[in-house]
């Protein structure tokens, strides 16, 4: 099976504080990995070493085969991002969102008529096209900006707590594209509060106190930790964290 | 202790609230439960007197939320979704700042936030804007209880907080119920409701439901099966291509379906029966089992369940579209 990220010993330390404390896994193509952790467990300063945002203190990671301290610029091009918080420019309408992100991910010019077309149609958005993003339900709005995310086809995409605040209907309808995109070969990272979507996961990593505590299918999570639910593991591994903060 | 009688608001074209009603009783924990968007917030804002309603009269400990708005303002508490703080004052000026605004100190009423204020105590120096996110909501929640409020509004404390710190929270929420207090809270996270004596379920600024958790759940008229097999991705596709099938959603480990033509009446029908009814059932569950199996799926499961919030609220917003 192709890697699209392997990580080695990675660590981000501030001063004598490690928020990544030496962390390794393996993600395969067209795999959902859940990045999951209790808040202050490093996970965001992980996923800004692996988007080639932020310099690893020791360590390695490749990330869809470029080297994430020395390609930082090549990962940014290659990937994908969508976050809870920022996603698209609220005061673009939905075209010009997408022919935004289009133009900074360099989208062949013969290529983004028909792709946008194709996305428009695919989420039932072609009369809200001229609309002003904040005019959009959140709901909407979160689905736009994932196809928004995957609109220059990366070989990845992460997400960060892409469903927080979503209806349950819509967050649902999320998930199932995220599987049709895992269908054309995109490897899937993400993070979430959600437990149910922990299961949803092909492998789901659970971070405590900047390491990896536990990483498995969830089958086999619940089997190891003899718990009925995700919600359980996760309970069994963070409630002991000794970083409480955040 | 709180009333609210047929509240309207809009924003130009945006109708945020359709005629709120529901009451809050003296010490209940009553939860506001919906996504963004769906006007949780501007309630929030109507019964904090900080905003005016359109249409509708709300009442706090027996106050009108216009015309008495400044004694609302002395006995409640409020912690809104956003943090709102002074980040350039250290925690301990926080909250001295908020005891002298509200012509208290913090010694008189030190009892009702000793536990949650204690786990702050070591950072009472930090300002406020270096503090982590789970610092600050205790340090919010101090601030808004350190006048001894009679009734506190928590603006979705919760929400992008891990499961484990919730918990927590949910904690420190009964022991502040314990003490006399009212609280009234929103949450986007469904899994909260059975926390909460009352909820009111909310979905574009209308109400779909106001009851106790457990009464909710038993007012779901449908059949409600779960089902699960290797190919959970598949088992989705195959079970909406199913003609029986009604709804289908996925729910973790397994997808919640319904029926159609199996509602509680058609329960009540045959409750000369309860035998017959189990039999239907088993009956119903083994074609389905079947059904699936000769479309390859291996290891099916299928049980009847209960359902949650999370399935009433879906079944509810079908018809609030």
């Amino acid at each position: 099976m192709e890697k699209v990220i392997v990580v080695e010993n990675l660590t981000k330390a501030f001063g004598r504080f490690k928020a990544v404390d030496q962390i390794s896994f393996e993600v395969e193509k067209g795999e959902i990995f859940g990045f999951l952790g209790a808040n202050g467990a490093g996970k965001t300063t992980a996923m800004r070493m692996l988007c080639g945002l932020s310099i690893p203190t020791s360590g390695k990671a490749i990330v869809a085969g470029y080297d994430i301290r020395t390609q930082p610029e090549m990962i940014k091009k290659n990937i994908g991002y969508m976050s809870q918080k920022f996603a698209l420019y609220e005061d673009l309408t939905v075209a010009e969102n997408i022919r935004f992100y289009a133009g900074i991910y360099h989208v062949p010019e013969k290529e983004i008529a028909p792709r946008t077309q194709k996305l428009l149609e695919r989420l039932g958005l072609e009369h809200e096209k001229d609309s002003l993003v904040k005019a959009l339900p959140l709901g909407w709005k979160q689905k736009l900006a994932f196809s928004v995310a995957v609109f220059h086809h990366p070989g990845i995409v992460f997400l960060d707590e892409p469903t927080g605040g979503v209806d349950p209907v819509t967050r649902r309808q999320f998930w199932e594209m995220i599987y049709e995109a895992t269908d054309s070969g995109i490897t899937v990272f993400v993070t979430t509060h959600y437990m149910d979507e922990a299961e949803y996961c092909d492998r789901v990593s659970i971070m405590v106190d900047g390491k990896i505590a536990a990483l498995d299918t969830p089958a086999n999570l619940k089997k190891e930790f003899d718990a009925n639910n995700m919600d359980e593991v996760f309970y069994r591994l963070a409630r002991n964290a000794s970083r409480k903060a955040d | 202790m709180i009333s609210c009688n047929n509240i309207s608001k809009k924003y130009k074209k945006v109708q945020a609230l359709s005629d709120i009603s529901f009451e809050v009783k003296p010490g209940e924990i009553f939860g506001l439960i919906g996504p963004d968007g769906a006007g949780k917030t501007t309630l929030f804002r109507i019964l904090t007197t900080l905003i005016l309603a359109d249409e509708g009269v709300a009442a706090v400990n027996g106050l009108d939320v216009v015309k008495d708005y400044k004694l609302i303002r002395e006995r409640v508490g409020y912690m809104p979704g956003r943090f709102s703080l002074y980040q350039d004052l250290s925690v301990e000026e926080n909250l001295n700042f908020f005891a002298t605004v509200f012509n208290t100190t913090v010694e008189e009423n030190y009892a009702l936030v000793r536990d949650i204020y204690q786990q702050i105590e070591p950072f009472k120096t930090r300002k406020a804007g270096k503090l982590s996110g789970g610092m600050k909501q205790k340090l919010a929640l101090s601030c808004a209880l350190i006048h001894k409020p009679t009734v506190l509004f928590l603006d979705e404390p919760t929400t992008g907080v891990d499961p484990v710190s919730r918990k927590e929270f949910w904690g420190m929420l009964k022991k502040l119920q314990q003490q006399g207090i009212t609280i009234l809270v929103s949450t986007p996270y469904m899994d909260e409701a059975s926390l909460c004596d009352r909820i009111a379920l909310i979905q574009k600024g209308r109400l779909l439901t106001i009851d106790s958790p457990g009464k909710i759940a038993d007012s779901f008229k449908k059949t409600l099966l779960s089902v699960s097999s290797e190919n959970m991705s598949m088992l989705l596709t195959d079970l909406r291509a199913i003609p029986e099938v009604e709804s289908c959603y996925a729910f973790g480990d397994s997808h919640h379906i319904t029926l159609k033509n199996r509602t509680s009446e058609y329960k009540q029908e045959h409750s000369d029966s309860r035998r017959k009814m189990a039999d239907d059932i088993t009956v119903i569950i083994n074609n389905l089992k079947v059904n699936l199996e000769a479309k390859n799926h291996i290891n099916v499961i299928i049980k009847e369940i209960k359902p949650g919030i999370e399935d009433c609220f879906m079944e509810l917003s079908k018809n609030n579209m």
